[in-house]
């Protein structure tokens, strides 16, 4: 494996809670993300995968463990620090997308570069180049109540890439959307995934998801119990959902006939037990 | 970004808007029509005294104010007169009195009486009629915002003075009287019949000074020489007088307890908005928090949204407290409204909706990023 290594978690702990109902969430978590792929985190509800995501965004600090972003090291850093390594690295997405209702595609998009002092007019074309990549020219003045799901979605993205980010975290990011949607949106991620600058972690537990994968870690009760290495036929892999331009993405979300990614097969060609 | 979030934030509740106006817009009005009726009544104790041509004021000992002084007995004059650096010292009869009104009833009025031509203290604004009218026989000059309060309707009009029979021979504009008995102008010699005064005697003796520069050094040695009475500066009877209307009786503690329960009542209505309003965004600022954003520009984003409420309230409550000024400027409590009093009190509307925005912050700064993937 030669793509720069982007994360870095060993050994991570994480107790929630005090006194007698203190849970440990988090058992010894080990995880590496390199730039180029596009990593799933599955696992059941309940089992640390949304408490590994905020530990490894720099949201959450472990109880122990430590954790390496673009070679930083973030043990023992302060709230303000890790804002700082979140604003420099990191671009996310989530779930319920998380938009600023108020204001419209564009300017959620700009807030984001704002956040990390860039103003102006080069911000403002900027998000516009971001916005028209994830497929959405014609929606810079469009609200978020007013947009679909999915276009909803795809502005997360849009916020998420703006700043270039060598690691991006989707949290459930097809879990709010219909099917033609959700295939759109991974799509999207795994279209991300391949800059090679850049790792993709998106922790799901929609099985559509699979056949967008590079590598699926599976999690259970805060241990990572599976990593594998999906294998696509050379046919599958150039399938066209993930390997669609991001300006041919449809505006409505739907890949272009012929897209979907249905007759993907995977097999395990690597498979590792994680050590826990 | 900061400011489009804020402004957004800010208009995307009109309904919430519109209390958290209400809210800076009552607590401006008030504290708008408090303190300028405290700058109001300020204007009116020192008007006598700033009108007076003098430096240095000689009253009998422990004159509480203009209105409220004993009598000198006149050798004084003499005294202080001989003291190097004293140009002229102007002898002034001042007291309460009854005005008896030409249809009948009576008020009480301050009567002042001065010799125009001494050049101590004569009518100012005078509208109708001279100054030096009120050396003529009976005549007197009176403030046209009291003329109803005093039964008059026109000049020329005969009154009398406890028992003597006066003639309203001019009209000023704008002397208004803190204590609400009008100030009556005549002549020294007939104010002195009129409150039954001797003919040295007076109320107050005004000196004026070669120089103001020595004004310091003269009262001192105006105190050296007289004994049993006050000789205060021009600024130490003012001082004086603020002191008794405004502190002693009590009038300025309730004008300005009237105020601070205006920015109180502001303070509280604009923090509970701000609060409610923080509360509804804290998704989106756990999200800005998420993506990067310090702290401190959470903050600011709050704070501009204080700042907003603070500049729009100000501008309606000044525009509703400034039609209240204008339609009190005729009577006899003006609300007077001075460029300094507007400008502090756009200070503390700013430093009211600050302090407002402190709960939200505290409310902001407590916020877990982790919320984020709250479902």
């Amino acid at each position: 494996m030669s793509s720069e290594l982007v994360l870095e978690a060993m050994d991570i702990v994480k107790d929630l809670g005090q006194g007698a109902g203190m849970v440990r969430a988090l058992k010894g978590v080990s995880v590496t993300l390199r730039a180029g792929e596009l990593t799933l985190l599955m696992g059941p509800s309940g089992s640390g995968k949304t408490t590994l995501l905020s530990i490894l965004g720099c949201i959450l600090s472990p109880t122990s463990g430590n954790v390496r972003i673009a070679g930083i090291d973030t043990e023992g850093l302060g709230p303000e620090a890790l804002a700082d390594v979140r604003r420099r690295h990191m671009g996310f997405v989530f779930q319920t997308y998380n938009l600023f209702p108020t204001l419209n595609a564009e300017e959620n998009v700009r807030l984001a570069l704002d956040v990390r002092g860039r103003r102006g007019r080069l911000a403002t074309d900027q998000a516009r180049e971001t916005l028209t990549k994830v497929g959405l020219s014609h929606k810079f003045r469009s609200y978020p109540g007013n947009m679909s799901g999915g276009e909803q979605q795809r502005v997360a993205v849009a916020r998420a890439l703006a700043s270039a980010p060598s690691l991006l975290l989707a949290d459930e990011p097809t879990a709010a959307l219909d099917s033609e949607n959700g295939q759109a949106v991974m799509a999207l991620l795994a279209e991300i995934a391949k800059d090679k600058s850049r790792a993709v972690l998106a922790v799901t537990h929609d099985h559509r998801t699979l056949p967008y994968a590079d590598r699926i870690l599976r999690i259970e009760d805060g241990l990572i119990v599976d990593d594998e290495r999906p294998e696509r036929e050379p046919a599958v892999i150039v399938a066209p959902p993930p390997t669609l331009s991001l300006d041919e993405m449809r505006s409505d979300g739907e890949p272009p006939a012929g897209s979907h990614p249905n007759g993907s097969r995977m097999s395990k060609k690597r498979k590792t037990k994680a050590h826990g | 970004m900061v400011l489009t979030l804020a402004f957004r934030n800010l208009f995307h509740d009109r309904i919430r808007l519109a209390v958290t106006l209400v809210g800076i817009l009552f607590a401006i009005v008030l504290v708008a029509v408090q303190l300028g009726l405290y700058q109001g009544a300020r204007q009116m104790i020192i008007s006598m005294i700033d009108n007076a041509e003098g430096e240095i004021w000689i009253t009998s000992f422990g004159a509480k104010s203009f209105e409220e002084a004993g009598l000198l007995s006149g050798r004084e004059r003499h005294a202080v007169l001989s003291v190097p650096g004293v140009t002229k010292v102007t002898p002034l009869a001042v007291a309460f009195t009854e005005w008896r009104k030409p249809a009948g009833g009576s008020t009480l009025i301050v009567l002042v009486g001065t010799d125009p031509a001494d050049g101590g203290l004569a009518p100012w604004n005078v509208v109708q009629g001279e100054p030096n009218t009120i050396a003529e026989p009976h005549a007197v000059a009176i403030d046209k915002t009291y003329m109803e309060n005093l039964g008059v309707k026109h000049i020329a009009e005969i009154a009398q003075v406890d028992q003597t029979r006066v003639k309203v021979a001019a009209l000023t504009d704008g002397i208004r009287s803190f204590t609400m008995a009008p100030y009556v102008f005549t002549s020294l010699n007939r104010a002195r019949t009129m409150l039954g005064m001797q003919p040295d005697q007076a109320t107050f003796l005004l000196v004026k000074l070669a120089d103001p520069m020595t004004t310091d050094a003269v009262r001192d040695e105006i105190k050296a020489r007289l004994s049993n009475v006050d000789v205060l500066t021009q600024a130490e009877f003012r001082t004086r007088s603020l002191d008794h209307w405004l502190f002693g009786t009590g009038a300025g503690v309730a004008l300005i307890g009237g105020a601070i329960l205006g920015i109180l009542v502001g303070t509280v209505i604009v923090a509970q908005t701000l609060y409610s309003s923080t509360k509804d965004h804290l998704r989106e600022f756990a999200t800005l928090r998420a993506l990067g954003s310090s702290a401190g520009d959470i903050h600011r984003v709050i704070l501009m949204q204080a700042g907003l409420s603070a500049v729009l309230g100000y501008i309606l409550g000044m525009a509703i407290a400034m039609v209240v000024v204008h339609f009190s400027e005729q009577t006899a409590l003006p609300i007077l409204m001075t460029p300094e009093l507007a400008i502090g009190l756009f200070v503390l509307t700013l430093a009211m909706c600050a302090i407002s925005a402190v709960s939200a912050i505290v409310k902001v700064t407590k916020i877990d990023p982790a919320m984020v993937f709250a479902r």
